[in-house]
């Protein structure tokens, strides 16, 4: 709500005058009290050295767009194509991720808003909560996984099946029945992907901000997430959230490896030697556009230590452009440091003044960055075709002992989100839990569980658990024993020899809320999606790594084999049974008897008892011989000779012919 | 109607015909196929096939290596460091240890350090096939230097999903670290570096110097026990690392933020696609740089073709390295196989000379290296038992190979060492970039096949036409000789007017080979008991390998008497025609199952059952052939009843191999032992399938 309460616009009031004198008397009355009738948009990014030497960057546009009722269907700013989707689907609530590579939660931090809200699982991840009726949500699920696929060029279809979505209950995000969630971890993301993404916003890529999304750059980052959230209600209209976050490697001044580790001086950086493009000027659709600059708490306290962060210029670094502002985190714990912003107005900036905004270190300094309560890690046990077991590991960062409220009582709280497929048929029954190495009784640690198994074919498994372990422990594990089921052949993907992925567990913490607010000197003036984001923050949460389970696949060149075995089998089958069919004894007999009695001559007698040899019958004339003699007796053997050679000599000419 | 009866029986199928064709034919249908089955596998050097990369995701050297001057010179640096280290006498191996996970810190990677305990390999009788961990734990192991620790580093693949690894292994001892040693080390390392600034890794990549102070498969196989099971730090009785790291903290200051809980933190990186272990030698050196392979795993599981393949094609191709793989040295100088390859060689040249089309090109020196080294491959396979530490990751269905490199040169001849240190570098990158371009897990190629060059193959297909040869008269010979037995019973019901008029035989004496199979029943049973005597013995303490044979010899031939005492009324009244086709039968049963467990073992094992198992006959019963014939007959029966006797087969390869004054007489016990600690399945086809089959032989030579 606080979000949409903008600067009020004569225009907009005169357009609101309009309409309540003509039409739209009743729909006025909703959003009477509101102020901000005004489509908007804003453009931020944030830069933020990582400890790893690495610099993140992460861009934020929101645009919003009132309720729908005030100005029919036509948009300024808002991109009709989301409205659209967000009318016709009744979607409360969505959020669609294009992930690459993984965030390491132990060097980038897993307790601040950034981290908590835009580290995704690899791949394509979308849920989605609707305004519907519950049964016409499914329906509606796939739909718009069509529509998603069509607008990002994607393969976001492939969640429409029943075996691909979830219907997690209390696990993921919220208390609620109409939410779907799926998660495709195998889609390669790439910028046929980021194009589309790009064409919702107003000024594309062409100018403000957006101007850096230098495509190479971008897919050479470390990490790379592409994120779309979509707020709509009836009271504040659609809220568009557009976030890409970029984890890239500045370049080296001397390309020596041992000038990597730590203790030297970290990179030096700027805007320009990351994107190779510079900000010149904003987007002019915008009504913010900032590029804020922010110093983690722990590295905001050493350079402290070294000489009072006062200015952008100190003995620890100077930043290239003198920044409008710095801001400064109001912290609850005071010895731990606070996070500091430094502002750049990108209206300032033009063509001939870009805005190139970097660091110049001048000490080496090694920080860190808050961790989550617990580093997460999910692995498989055993091998073999056969069965195998997840295990998720949980392991303490003594995070609890440094807010320095461990008690005897004291108790922490961790929500599991796992959705498994169904050919990992997994049995939920052996859930081991092993806290420091111990096996616990399950009813002492899990408070509440929600299991839906899988059915073949028809549904995924998911599972949730909410455990509850004392805030001393050092480790935990969860294991679960499986069995890898067999697919039908046409069930099979592409390069299916690769393993089948389990896509990420969510864990969240919900006693550990991260938020951060700060001094803001004007907050009119500082009003910016991103820090109010920041500052409502979101329970720290942490999704697991992707997993590959080898299943039995079939040899795909079988069918083959497979055909000509049959056809073999049909062959055989066909002709015995034509043989039995059209064969009749007494008929035989008659002729055999008349034949005998013939008395043929020399050669057709020959081949008579020739034939009736492969035949398996003797002729009735010739006397009775043991088959044993008959067969292998001396004529049998010339017979053999000769057809050998007979097929030596036609070898040997025919092929020198 | 009395008429068409008899008919319709002649009139049998085509099938039935042949079969009883073969049946009636049994001696010469088994002559031909045991020569020829002999035959075909003394071809099979001549039918081996070159070898080719088979999957085209692998792309062998379709980059250009990036491993540079730069990189040796980093290793050279590297191997300095821990050669000096080596003067530490007191806790060396630690401070070795921390200094890799140091340099593996410093490009970058994730570091623990793997602490194991060293498991004494024990026989367990029920653990054959199974993964249970052998659980023989030493003792009083609470400090760090019982403890093996070997540091492993992981690199992320910047951009990977990190659901896929690759391993390099190499092992190096702790405690007493060669220069050899520090060389793998040293290679790994940069290799290792380089890698952590490659854009284009996709899989992760793990190194794990393991500490072979205890065995190079101990500790490799240990890890991987621990990667696929979950890991708990109080496993190891609370000891952290930083705990061994103690003396040593004081004097290195930029360690101050040594986090030793870090360090314990096992971590994973996803299935694992392949394993290479990468061992620097130091023996007999050749003209050109040289890249031993090695791949035999447990039970005569191979490692797919392809990545022997890309480590050839890199090696030969590429590097130019010499590729050897595993052959008996021994036979390359036998006059036997040398007069069988000129035979070959003009036999074919005469083939082509009757038709210029026929390329068959047998080269005699080729034929004799090839069957060398088809010897050792099978021999390897046969035994079981595998040939490095590679062996630990087929356990677990990955694909691994050793990897020996010999320089040329002397190893402290720099130059020489450089240029071989970059060649290595250099395949081992090609070989992980390959293994890092396959989208699958390694399917397309061969699994099951003998190598008779590096880079030549023979495949199942080919190579189990021999077993089948082999093993085919089998039961021919076992339906001949109880259709021989039956027909003789019920020849006085055999009407007279047609002889193959058969009518089918009485109740009464189609039973009889019951009789038979009670006896060969209680044969096995002994076997049984036979092959678990040696866990009893082994608990026994202070018993050399002769104590133990013995006892486990006479242990063996009280349990015989016993059982056969006991059950003298129950096993009478057999005949030994029967008794043998039913020994025969259970002959081919074992061999077929044993042929799927692992196929080299049934076939060198077939080679000693099948001609003693058809040849068998009383030495008192008269033969119905020419004297000399009989008199051949006879000394063929003794002398196979004496080679197939385990003990004394085992006896005689090793007088070829070593001279006949070496024979001891607990060399069996030490061969047995051996096999079981390393849970062969040879050990099994011995004692269940080869052992009663040469008792009932002999049974059978000695009936009256």
């Amino acid at each position: 709500m606080s979000k949409l309460r903008l600067r009020f616009n004569p225009t907009a009031f005169l357009l609101i005058i309009f309409f309540f004198n003509s039409v739209l008397r009743p729909a006025l009355a909703l959003v009477e009290d509101g102020e901000g009738l005004e489509e908007e948009f804003t453009e931020e990014l944030l830069l933020k050295p990582l400890p790893d030497r690495k610099v993140l960057a992460h861009f934020h546009f929101q645009s919003s767009a009132p309720p729908s009722a005030a100005n029919g269907r036509h948009h300024r700013l808002f991109p009709k194509a989301i409205a659209q989707l967000a009318r016709k689907f009744q979607i409360r609530e969505l959020e669609l991720s294009f992930t690459q590579g993984r965030w390491n939660y132990e060097r980038w931090g897993g307790f601040d808003p950034m981290s908590t809200a835009n580290a995704k699982p690899p791949g394509v991840e979308l849920w989605a909560a609707f305004d519907l009726p519950l049964n016409e949500i499914d329906h509606t699920w796939k739909n718009l996984t069509h529509a998603l696929s069509g607008l990002f060029c994607s393969s976001i279809n492939f969640l429409e099946s029943s075996t691909a979505y979830s219907a997690p209950s209390w696990g993921f995000h919220s208390n609620s029945s109409k939410l779907r969630y799926g998660a495709l971890p195998r889609e390669a993301v790439c910028t046929e992907n980021l194009t589309p993404w790009l064409k919702l916003l107003p000024c594309r890529d062409k100018a403000g901000i957006a101007l850096l999304l230098d495509r190479p750059s971008i897919y050479r980052s470390h990490y790379h997430s592409q994120r779309l959230r979509l707020i709509s209600s009836e009271f504040t209209g659609i809220i568009l959230e557009q976030a890409l976050t970029v984890v890239l490697q500045p370049s080296m001044r001397s390309n020596s490896p041992a000038s990597s580790g730590y203790g030297f001086l970290q990179p030096s950086w700027s805007v320009n030697s990351l994107f190779g493009k510079e900000v010149v000027g904003q987007c002019v659709l915008a009504k913010t556009s900032r590029i804020f600059f922010e110093l983690e708490k722990d590295l905001a306290f050493k350079v402290d230590k070294q000489q009072p962060l006062s200015s952008w210029n100190n003995s620890a670094f100077e930043l290239s452009v003198i920044p409008n502002n710095d801001i400064r985190e109001i912290n609850a714990v005071k010895n731990m440091g606070s996070s500091v912003l430094y502002v750049f107005e990108v209206s300032n900036s033009n063509d001939h003044m870009p805005l190139d905004v970097g660091i110049r270190w001048k000490i080496p300094l090694v920080w860190s960055y808050p961790q989550a309560p617990f580093h997460m890690n999910r692995y498989l046990m055993g091998s073999g075709n056969e069965r195998g077991s997840i295990a998720i590991s949980l392991r303490s960062t003594h995070l609890l002992e440094r807010f320095s409220r461990v008690s005897d009582g004291c108790a922490v709280h961790a929500v599991i989100f796992q959705v498994v497929p169904w050919y990992v048929k997994v049995y939920y029954h052996t859930l081991h839990i092993f806290v420091d190495g111990k096996a616990q009784i399950i009813s002492d640690v899990v408070r509440k569980m929600k299991i839906s198994p899988s059915e073949d074919k028809l549904s995924p498994g998911s599972m949730e658990l909410l455990l509850r372990f004392p805030c001393n422990i050092e480790s935990a594990t969860l294991t679960l024993d499986f069995d890898k089921g067999f697919l039908h052949i046409d069930e099979y993907p592409p390069d299916a020899n690769q393993g089948f992925d389990i896509p990420s567990a969510l864990v969240t913490f919900p006693d550990f809320h991260c938020s951060r607010s700060y001094q803001l000197d004007d907050s009119i003036y500082y009003k910016s999606p991103l820090l109010s984001k920041f500052q409502e923050g979101n329970p720290v949460q942490t999704y697991t790594e992707v997993l590959l389970v080898p299943l039995t696949t079939p040899d795909f060149s079988m069918p083959y084999n497979v055909i000509t075995f049959t056809c073999t089998v049909l062959a055989l089958y066909f002709g015995s049974m034509l043989n039995v069919l059209r064969r009749r004894a007494g008929e035989e007999e008659r002729l055999e008897r008349s034949k005998a009695s013939e008395k043929p001559g020399l050669i057709p007698l020959l081949l008579s008892k020739l034939f009736s040899k492969l035949k398996g019958k003797e002729p009735e004339s010739s006397p009775p011989l043991s088959t044993s003699s008959s067969i292998l007796g001396p004529k049998l053997v010339a017979k053999v000779i000769l057809v050998g050679l007979l097929a030596v000599i036609w070898n040997y000419y025919l092929k020198n012919g | 109607m009395e008429e068409q009866k008899p008919r319709a029986a002649r009139k049998s199928r085509l099938i039935v015909r042949l079969g009883s064709f073969l049946v009636s034919h049994s001696a010469f249908v088994s002559v031909i196929c045991c020569v020829a089955g002999c035959i075909a596998l003394l071809l099979l050097p001549v039918l081996a096939k070159n070898t080719y990369v088979s999957e085209n995701a692998l792309m062998p050297g379709s980059a250009n290596p990036m491993f540079s001057n730069q990189d040796v010179l980093e290793a050279n640096r590297f191997v300095k460091d821990i050669y000096e280290k080596r003067i530490l006498k007191d806790g060396s191996g630690m401070e070795i240890a921390r200094l890799i996970g140091k340099h593996m810190k410093d490009v970058g990677a994730e570091v623990y350090y793997h602490k194991f305990k060293y498991h004494n390999l024990r026989f367990h009788p029920l653990c054959f096939f199974s993964s249970t961990p052998r659980t023989a734990v030493l003792q009083n192991s609470s400090a760090c230097i019982l403890n093996g620790v070997s540091p492993v580093g992981i690199i992320r693949a910047p951009r990977g999903d990190g659901k896929e690894s690759v391993v390099l292994v190499t092992p190096y001892n702790s405690e007493n670290i060669k220069l050899n040693e520090a060389l793998s080390l040293g290679l790994a390392y940069s290799v290792f570096s380089l890698l952590s600034r490659v854009v284009w890794l996709a899989k992760d990549i793990v190194w794990l110097a393991a500490d072979s102070r205890y065995g190079e498969y101990t500790s490799v196989a240990s890890w991987l026990k621990d990667y696929h099971n979950p890991v708990f730090s109080s496993d190891y009785g609370k000891i952290g690392i930083d705990m061994c790291f103690e003396k040593t903290e004081n004097h290195v200051e930029d360690e101050s933020s040594f986090d030793g809980a870090a360090y314990d933190d096992f971590k994973r990186a996803g299935t694992m696609a392949a394993a290479l272990v990468v061992k620097v030698m130091d023996k007999e050196r050749s003209e050109r740089d040289r890249v031993d392979i090695y791949a035999e795993a447990s039970n005569g599981q191979m490692p797919n073709l392809d990545l022997i393949n890309i480590v050839h094609y890199l090696a030969v191709h590429r590097q130019g390295l010499h590729v050897r793989v595993g052959t008996f040295g021994f036979l390359l100088n036998s006059a036997l196989l040398k007069h069988v390859g000129k035979t070959l060689q003009r036999l074919t040249r005469l083939a082509e000379s009757l038709n210029p089309g026929w390329k068959l090109g047998v080269n005699s020196a080729d034929f004799v290296e090839g069957t060398a080294t088809l010897a050792s491959s099978m021999y390897y396979q046969a035994l079981g038992v595998p040939t490095g530490p590679h062996g630990a990751f087929r356990d677990f269905q990955i694909d691994a190979i050793t990897m020996e490199l010999t320089p040329r040169t002397s190893l402290t001849n720099n130059n020489g060492i450089s240029s071989f240190l970059l060649r290595g570098g250099r395949l081992i990158e090609g070989v992980i970039r390959s293994v890092n371009n396959l989208l699958e897990k390694f399917h397309q190629s061969f699994f099951l096949y003998f190598l008779t060059a590096p880079n030549k193959f023979v495949s199942v297909g080919v190579y189990m036409i021999a077993f089948a040869l082999l093993v085919a008269p089998l039961p021919i010979v076992a339906a001949a000789l109880f259709s021989s037995t039956a027909n003789a019973r019920s020849s006085t019901a055999i009407s007279n007017s047609k002889p193959t008029n058969s009518k089918p035989v009485t109740r009464s004496g189609s039973w009889n080979w019951l009789h038979s199979a009670k006896l060969v029943f209680l044969v096995h049973l002994w076997a049984l008991i036979v092959s678990l005597l040696p866990y009893l013995i082994s608990q026994v303490p202070h018993t050399n390998s002769t104590t133990s044979m013995l006892s486990w010899s006479l242990s063996s031939l009280l349990i015989l008497y016993l059982l056969t005492r006991l059950t003298k009324s129950y096993v009478e009244g057999y005949q030994w025609e029967v008794l043998k086709s039913v020994m025969i039968a259970a002959a081919s049963i074992g061999l077929s199952l044993m042929s799927i467990i692992n196929f080299s073992t049934a076939q060198v094992g077939s080679i000693l059952l099948v001609p003693m198992c058809l040849m068998v006959r009383p030495l008192k019963q008269p033969v119905q052939a020419s004297f000399f014939l009989a008199a051949l007959l006879k000394i063929l029966n003794i002398l196979l009843a004496v080679v197939a006797f385990p003990p004394a087969s085992l006896a005689i390869l090793k007088g070829c191999l070593r001279g006949f004054e070496s024979i001891n007489i607990g060399d069996f016990w030490e061969w047995s032992e051996f096999l079981w600690v390393w849970n062969s399945a040879t050990y099994l086809f011995v004692a269940l399938v080869h052992l009663p089959c040469w008792y009932l032989c002999v049974h059978i030579l000695l009936h009256n």
